[in-house]
């Protein structure tokens, strides 16, 4: 076959869509006054930030005034959760739940947080990457805060019962935040319906350029200011508005929340055609639950190989993908997600992440599928652990 | 993941990837669950490595540090061979990741680990010759 280039690794980053970008364009060269400006072309900038915001807040079923720009998801969960934090300690309020497998923006949060008297709970999740409400229910206490759990995990793409934990949270009279940086475009997400208090999300998952992001907060909810300066996004982040890359954000999530529908009826039959595809190379086992799970994302660990010396294989094909190897991470450990569901160090390091969207086209999905399992094969060839399994001798 | 053009090249085209049925010496260092093992064959013939193999597990570093390593020992005498470090193993591909040194420390040990089974082999004892083998630090 042909040698192609196929980006497969969608959950790390997306390209600026051209829509987006010529949007932005104009905020460059021409369009480009401080929004903070009283003049024409200040208050041009103005009213398109606020445009771009109504667009973002229309995407999640909020309210313009609920959503406000960050520079990315990561900032988002941040603020949320320190913002949480602070206030609620305030009410004598200082415990956090979270999960065992959130992104690191959040659990080092909460880490800190934990060096700074807030007590921290970590509830498990089972061996198909899920969350049991139960466990949240369980686990809140008279002193909880607040509960953050991811909307979608952004290695293994669980989704998780939001609304069944949001509604557990309520009764208790708990706050609910939820990383949703994943799944924003590729789920529906109601934030009212679904009882969201806060949730984070980045435009660069979603076409939108690097260096964007958004936190909504509910209405009533008062999180300290996180940037002390100017009057912008209501006094709570100072800072001079990135104009362009909040146009841009508005665009990209319009964008991405229309044909939510449409687009995964294409994308899941091709994502499950490359899942049944890699699972018929022996030893190999598919990472999270096969249908809670994000619609291009899946996550496969391949036995007696490791995940970088794939991945480079791969790139030598032209296929950007994604691990959750230790070697990837530049840390001793693979994954925590892999190991939060139970798999062993040796298979974490063996595993594989595609997450592809609808311009991954049926002739991709074949490339795929007919060069990795060579990869698979000549990685086991040199491969010691690969030999001891196929003797029936221990490797660990 | 910063590569060097070498390791890239040893990674996607490692040298003496395999294994010798009669080796004389046969070293194995690292463990699964870090992520890396490699696995070294020796054949010695009157104090000269013959010939040398490899299988590795791990990352991209690791398959070339094992594939250089390999190819600065081949042909030369054990005494040489001895004195392998992992510095030159670094050198001699244009740099590792800082990361990724520790490879470069695996590749050279798995030497020593396969020297060590050949002078035991030979009824020597190798731990004057080669001292301890430690894990590397990583």
């Amino acid at each position: 076959m042909e040698k192609r280039f196929i980006y497969a690794d969608n959950a790390a980053t997306t390209a600026v869509s051209e829509e987006v970008l010529n949007a932005m364009l104009p905020y460059f060269r021409t369009a480009y006054g401080n929004a903070s400006s009283i003049y024409k072309l200040g208050r041009d900038a103005q009213r398109d930030v606020e445009a771009a915001r109504e667009k973002v807040a229309k995407a999640l079923g909020a309210e313009p005034r609920e959503i406000f720009f960050t520079s990315c998801g990561s900032e988002a969960d941040n603020w949320a959760i320190k913002g949480a934090a602070e206030t609620m300690a305030k009410k004598g309020k200082r415990h956090i739940i979270t999960s065992v497998f959130e992104h690191h923006a959040v659990l080092h949060t909460c880490e800190y947080l934990e060096k700074h008297g807030i007590e921290v709970t970590y509830v498990p999740v089972s061996d198909k990457g899920l969350i049991d409400p139960e466990d949240i229910r369980k686990a809140i206490r008279e002193d909880t805060a607040l509960v953050t759990i991811m909307f979608a995990n952004n290695e293994i793409g669980t989704i998780q019962p939001i609304a069944e934990i949001a509604e557990i949270c309520h009764e208790k009279g708990v706050l609910f935040h939820t990383d949703a940086v994943q799944a924003v475009g590729h789920v529906d997400i109601d934030v009212k319906k679904m009882g969201i208090d806060m949730l984070s999300l980045s435009g660069h998952k979603i076409h939108a350029q690097k260096g964007i992001g958004a936190l909504y907060v509910r209405k009533g909810i008062i999180l300290p200011n996180l940037i002390h300066g100017g009057g912008q996004e209501r006094g709570k982040r100072a800072g001079t508005e990135n104009v362009p890359a909040i146009v841009g954000l508005g665009v990209a999530i319009e964008n991405a929340t229309k044909n939510i529908a449409e687009r995964n009826a294409v994308i899941i039959p091709r994502r499950n055609r490359l899942i049944d595809g890699i699972l018929q190379i022996p030893y190999t086992r598919l990472n999270g639950d096969r249908d809670k799970r994000l619609p291009g994302n899946l996550n496969i660990s391949i036995e007696g190989i490791e995940g970088e010396s794939l991945l480079l294989m791969l790139d030598m094909n032209g296929i950007c993908a994604s691990s959750g190897s230790a070697c990837t991470s530049g840390s001793l450990d693979p994954s925590h997600v892999l190991l939060s569901i139970g798999l062993k160090h040796e298979i974490a390091h063996g595993s594989l992440r595609l997450s592809i969207e609808d311009d991954t086209s049926d002739e991709d999905v074949d490339y795929i599928l007919s060069v990795l399992p060579g990869i698979v094969s000549r990685l086991r060839e040199m491969s010691p652990v690969w030999e001891k399994m196929m003797k029936g001798e221990a490797y660990e | 993941m910063l590569y060097s053009e070498k390791v890239l090249d040893h990674f996607s085209n490692p040298r003496n990837v395999g294994e010798i049925e009669d080796a004389d010496g046969i070293g194995e260092v690292g463990n699964a669950k870090c992520g890396d093992i490699m696995k070294m064959y020796l054949k010695i013939d009157k104090g000269i490595i013959s010939d040398v193999k490899f299988k590795t597990y791990g990352c991209g570093a690791a398959v070339a540090t094992s594939s250089m390593a390999t190819e600065l020992i081949k042909g030369k005498p054990v005494e040489d061979a001895l004195k392998l470090t992992n510095a030159a193993v670094v050198e001699a591909l244009d740099g590792l990741p800082a990361v990724k040194i520790h490879c470069s420390v695996l590749a050279e040990q798995a030497i020593k680990s396969a020297l060590s089974d050949y002078y035991t082999r030979q009824g020597i004892d190798p731990l004057p010759i080669i001292g301890e083998i430690k894990e590397p630090e990583e």
